[in-house]
């Protein structure tokens, strides 16, 4: 049962051949066993989860069940749920009951999906490895002496060790796909402004997007077509009808059009993981598709322009926390002043001040127009990139990351040899783009990800042509050992 | 590009963020070393690029003036760390 991917537990449980209480009931023993190890819940809602979970039998047995209903999923704790501590990975928030549901929480509720708890992450997302949450690192189940990736780093140890079917995620550059990469799982960052973002916690506006951690594609699709759609509460969110992902898997790729990067394969790539890449390419050759070399001449200046509008606008997204409406307050403040840089002092840690007080500096009067207005004029660069290459081609392949997971610790003080990590993703949310990850084989036996870059709101068929490969593959149906 | 602690401080004061003394000089390194790395786009020719304001070039959407929040101020300040009458409470301001 719970090596099935989320498409067959919802045909078991349609065909009522297992309940949501069994397998909510398996899933929250299996949580009570493994979480201590990998540490990646923040919180487990068991009394919570069991009640849904009767109620999606109930509903079921009535015959008006969706897809998702009775399958045990969970949120990355940016996600605000109503009633429920929401922490984003921070001291400041570790006292926050959320007052309300985030519009993907709301979605995959009235699918009738059963919440199995909030899962572990970097503080507010800041963080390529899960070392900067203030409840700890979270462990790859592959490898306990090593990192998940981030931020969304509980989010995929908990699917990848099976305490979960699937778990929301955010990607702001990369926080998604590097992590899916790292424990070999399917993960997908939707087009800006696909998903709503109603509830999910700021860090970067002009990149911010939620998405999925899932076992497949199928899966992936399944989740995406709940939580896509316009949402008239945040801003950004596109009035464009979303399509039945799931319907298009099965598309043959026979003439697909597939474009190489040359500049993704530098040296800072792990000669292995090219090799995995080439494999993975020689696969979509025999299916019929036409690989081709392709140049985003411009892919260098991705990390250090992600590096300027990030920090820049998460300085400004974080000011809202100030002690005064909601979250940490310092004790006895003997003034206004203090009451703030205490608070945040005190309820921020090392990662997030450092991008805050980055983001504060490029924004400062005198260099606005050295680092801000140059990243955004640089950015308009690596866009224009990527909108020529899709003249001629139908999806963008490489690496999702340069080397599969590394060590904890081993990038702790190097801000930037950290940031380096997301050398490959970064520019995807630059320019607003699709992208997700699918695993693509083994280097040290440590998973890696095959990243697949689709046009905007071409997510359908980046689906389908990650499914195809799924279906050639078993690299997703691989379990770390001693979480079988 | 490098910072002094000087520099580091008046950051932090800008920031409203309390930075412990011992801190600073670390803090100075990382942010000089992130400075550094991001120095790199000055090399990049901008000339005639428009700054990107938006991935899609999507306008702000416009809503009709109406009344679209109802009053849940008792729910909201269960999360504030002090209020009285409804009022959220922070230190003096004014003598």
């Amino acid at each position: 049962m719970l090596t099935q991917t989320l498409a067959e537990l919802s045909r078991d449980l349609k065909a009522r051949k297992v309940s949501s209480a069994e397998v909510t009931s398996a899933y929250l023993a299996r949580i009570q066993r493994f979480n201590p190890q990998i540490n990646a819940f923040i919180t487990v809602l068991q009394e919570q989860a069991l009640a849904e979970a009767r109620a999606a039998d109930a509903r079921i047995a009535k015959g008006d069940a969706h897809l998702l209903t009775g399958v045990p999923i969970a949120h990355k704790d940016i996600f605000c749920t109503a009633g429920v501590k929401t922490s984003c990975g921070s001291k400041m928030l570790d006292n926050f009951v959320a007052p309300y549901d985030a519009h993907i929480v709301t979605r995959l509720k009235q699918a009738g999906s059963v919440l199995l708890g909030k899962t572990n992450m970097d503080e507010f997302a800041m963080g390529s490895s899960n070392e900067t949450s203030f409840y700890g690192p979270v462990k790859n189940p592959w490898d306990s002496t090593r990192v998940p990736g981030g931020s969304s780093g509980g989010s995929a140890a908990v699917v990848a060790a099976r305490l979960a079917c699937a778990a929301t995620g955010t990607d702001t550059g990369g926080s998604i796909r590097q992590p899916a990469a790292l424990v070999g799982l399917t993960g997908v960052k939707p087009t800006y402004g696909r998903v709503s973002r109603y509830g999910m916690i700021a860090f970067a506006s002009s990149l911010d997007q939620a998405g999925v951690i899932a076992y497949t594609a199928e899966d992936a699709a399944l989740l995406l077509s709940v939580i896509a759609g316009f949402d008239p509460r945040d801003s950004t969110s596109v009035d464009r009808p979303v399509p039945d992902y799931a319907a298009t898997l099965e598309q043959p790729i026979r003439g697909l059009r597939i474009g190489v990067p040359r500049e993704f394969f530098d040296p800072g790539l792990d000669r292995r993981v090219a090799e995995a890449v080439q494999t993975a390419l020689s696969i979509y050759k025999k299916l019929g598709a036409r690989v081709q070399d392709i140049s985003l001449p411009n892919f260098g200046l991705s990390v250090p322009t992600y590096y300027v509008v990030a920090p820049a606008e998460a300085s400004s997204n974080l000011s809202r926390f100030d002690g005064v409406r909601f979250g940490h307050r310092c004790g006895n403040p003997v003034d206004l002043m203090d009451l703030y840089t205490r608070s945040r002092g005190e309820g921020f840690g090392a990662e997030v001040k450092r991008r805050i007080m980055t983001g504060t500096y490029v924004l400062s009067a005198g260099y606005y127009d050295a680092y801000y207005l140059k990243a955004q004029k640089t950015r308009a660069l690596i866009r224009r990139d990527f909108l020529e290459a899709f003249t001629h081609v139908d999806v963008i392949m490489g690496p999702t990351t340069p080397t599969p997971a590394f060590r904890l610790g081993e990038k702790t003080d190097d801000p930037v040899t950290m940031y380096l990590n997301d050398i490959y993703a970064n520019g995807v949310n630059l320019a607003g783009l699709p992208g997700l990850s699918i695993p693509m084989g083994f280097v040290d036996g440590l998973p890696v990800g095959l990243q697949i870059i689709g046009n905007y709101f071409d997510e359908a068929r980046m689906l389908g042509v990650a499914h195809q490969y799924q279906r050639e593959t078993d690299w997703h149906r691989q379990v770390p050992k001693g979480f079988e | 590009m490098s910072l002094t602690p000087d520099e580091v401080k008046t950051i932090a004061r800008l920031a409203r963020l309390a930075i412990g003394e011992q801190d600073i000089q670390q803090y100075a390194r990382n942010l000089s070393r992130i400075l550094e790395f991001v120095a790199q786009l000055d090399q990049a020719d901008t000339r005639d690029v428009v700054p990107m304001a938006h991935p899609l070039d999507m306008a702000q959407r416009l809503r009709s003036d109406v009344v679209s929040e109802t009053d849940q101020r008792d729910l909201f300040q269960q999360n504030a760390p002090q209020v009285q009458a409804g009022l959220y409470i922070v230190p003096k301001v004014i003598e």
